[in-house]
């Protein structure tokens, strides 16, 4: 039996089950405060947690091992490289703590920065590497010890686009070829639906919907998934209501006609949204709606305007809330 | 802004003359043409070397012992430790000869712990070059203790953390991450401790007396010629001075301007 197998409960802060197979790359994904950061540090012995941890068969906590003992590597969102280490000696701390000698390491802290394409980097102290290229060494440290859970705690946050961009294409690579576990937690749809094999939806410490990141992108049971594709979720009875903000119809008074879905509330936001402008309306519900920036000027659409938003059942995918 | 208050101007350049005004008149007084002949005689010189001695012995045994307290105050959460902490602190604030009493009390010959080194070993402390350096180190090593463990906490814990994932040990990654990171606060508080050591005057008299060759370092020296030979003294207290002097220049180059 491989893969992981965890049941981690910090009291008031996490409590979640856990199960992934060798080789699949599990997104993280979920609010400020959701416990995402606290379920990798509980994996890793960072954090004092109940339950049981079980990777490629071994019990991490029966007895419970210590941060050292556990084959983790992790990779921090702001990298948290050693200051005062050149970056092959960054990569080369695992081996050498783990007993590895000096030469030995150092070729093999080599061989990793060579994957990644910054060998000539390799006596650079941290300052004086860009932001791309210090999170390349942290993933180049995390990976060189050869750890059996690979936990990604928004590795991307800090880049700039073009940055996160060459960065996320070169991580697919060396996920594919890494046949542990990973866990990715992160803010972005992008990662979780190009990296991932698997999404993890955690809201309040829990896990509030997992499944195919396709599945979860186009049914999200939470506000701050559907927020993340960029849908509009709503609850109706025991239905969640899935639409586009493309697909809904602003206007000043009540629409006419009666299977529509309508609304009534307050602009709240006007924002540029790609060639549209993206109104957040603020009522009994909150309605993401894109609208063309003719209709802007037409409507005097502004912030704190009253209007109405509708969309047809037809344009709604619409499931049920239970699991 | 309009003119400088006379009520803030006045204090202030009479604060200034009290700073500047002795160090200048010992400049000014010092017996520069004497300068040399004064030095190198054999008593001073003695006074010298062990002073020097006594300071270098100070800082090794400050970063031996006192580094991994600063350690255990920085890193490990344990019940006492804002005591044990503040106990520290308190030979900074400790008027010196106070000190020597408490040493005295502690070390002396019928002393609490002195007892038990004289019974068993036949160690007997004070008035010893031995006795010096304890003086000077207990003086001395708070004032290294505070400095490391301000750089430890610092340098932060996380990187503690990130060292432990990667498989160290706690005393591999005090090796090659703490200490390192923590270092100019290492060489900053050694400087400080041989700098306190150099003027260690107080305690050492109480607790190591004052004799040539073995426990007269140049602060104990320069006390007893003051009574007799004030122009050596004063020749004395300059050398005492441009050391201080350089170790301020030192630290400030250094460490004190520093972000």
């Amino acid at each position: 039996m491989s893969g992981l197998r965890a049941r981690l409960v910090v009291p008031g802060r996490l409590d979640v089950q856990l199960t992934a197979e060798a080789g699949e790359v599990v997104a993280v994904i979920g609010p400020n405060g959701a416990g995402k950061s606290t379920l990798l540090a509980a994996l890793a012995g960072l954090v004092a947690a109940e339950g049981e941890v079980a990777v490629g068969g071994e019990s991490w906590t029966e007895p419970p091992l210590s941060v050292q003992d556990r084959r983790v590597g992790l990779v921090f969102q702001s990298g948290l490289l050693f200051p005062h280490l050149s970056a092959l000696d960054n990569v080369a701390f695992g081996p050498r703590s783990r007993g590895v000698d000096r030469a030995a390491a150092d070729a093999l802290a080599r061989s990793w920065l060579e994957r990644f394409g910054i060998a000539d980097l390799a006596s650079r102290r941290p300052g004086e590497l860009s932001g791309g290229q210090a999170q390349r060494v942290a993933i180049a440290r995390a990976l060189a010890g050869e750890p059996v859970l690979l936990l990604m705690d928004e590795p991307f946050s800090g880049l700039d686009t073009t940055v996160a961009t060459s960065l996320r294409l070169e991580l697919a690579r060396h996920l594919a070829a890494y046949d542990g576990v990973c866990l990715l937690v992160t803010h972005d749809a992008i990662d979780a639906l190009t990296l991932a094999d698997r999404v993890l939806v955690l809201d309040e410490g829990v896990v509030v919907q997992s499944g195919s990141p396709r599945e979860v992108a186009a049914r999200p049971r939470t506000e701050h998934v559907a927020r993340l594709v960029g849908l509009n979720v709503l609850r109706e009875g025991n239905d969640f209501l899935a639409f586009g903000p493309g697909v809904v119809t602003v206007s000043l008074r009540q629409p006419e006609g009666s299977p529509r879905h309508r609304w009534h509330g307050a602009i709240a936001q006007v924002a540029v949204h790609g060639t549209s402008v993206r109104l957040l309306v603020v009522g009994e519900q909150e309605v993401l709606a894109d609208v063309t920036p003719e209709a802007v000027r037409e409507l005097d659409l502004e912030t704190g305007r009253d209007v109405w938003v509708s969309v047809k059942e037809s344009a709604v995918s619409r499931y049920s809330a239970e699991e | 802004m309009g003119r400088l208050p006379a009520i803030l101007l006045v204090p202030a350049v009479l604060a200034a003359a009290l700073l500047v005004v002795p160090t200048v008149s010992l400049v000014l007084q010092t017996p520069w043409g004497d300068f040399v002949r004064q030095v190198t005689e054999p008593s001073v010189l003695q006074a010298l070397w062990l002073t020097c001695l006594a300071s270098v012995a100070t800082v090794i045994a400050c970063v031996l012992l006192g580094t991994p307290l600063a350690w255990l105050l920085a890193r490990v959460d344990f019940r006492g430790r804002s005591l044990l902490r503040a106990a520290v602190a308190v030979p900074l604030v400790l008027p010196p000869v106070v000190a020597g009493v408490a040493l005295v009390t502690a070390l002396g010959r019928t002393g609490l712990v002195g007892r038990w080194l004289y019974d068993w070993f036949g160690l007997t402390l004070p008035y010893t070059t031995a006795a010096v350096v304890i003086a000077h180190t207990f003086v001395s090593i708070p004032f290294y203790v505070l400095s490391v463990e301000g750089a430890l906490r610092a340098a932060g814990e996380e990187l503690d953390l990130v060292a432990a994932t990667l498989g160290a040990d706690r005393w591999t990654t005090f090796r090659r991450v703490s200490l390192p990171l923590a270092l100019p606060g290492v060489v900053a508080g050694a400087a400080l401790a041989w700098a306190r050591s150099l003027g260690e005057f107080g305690a050492t008299i109480t607790f190591a007396g004052n004799y040539p060759g073995t426990t007269q370092t140049m602060p104990s020296k320069i006390y007893t010629e003051l009574q007799s030979q004030p122009d050596v003294a004063r020749t004395l207290s300059m050398i005492l001075l441009v050391v201080s002097v350089g170790v301020l220049a030192l630290l400030r180059d250094r460490w004190l301007t520093r972000p």
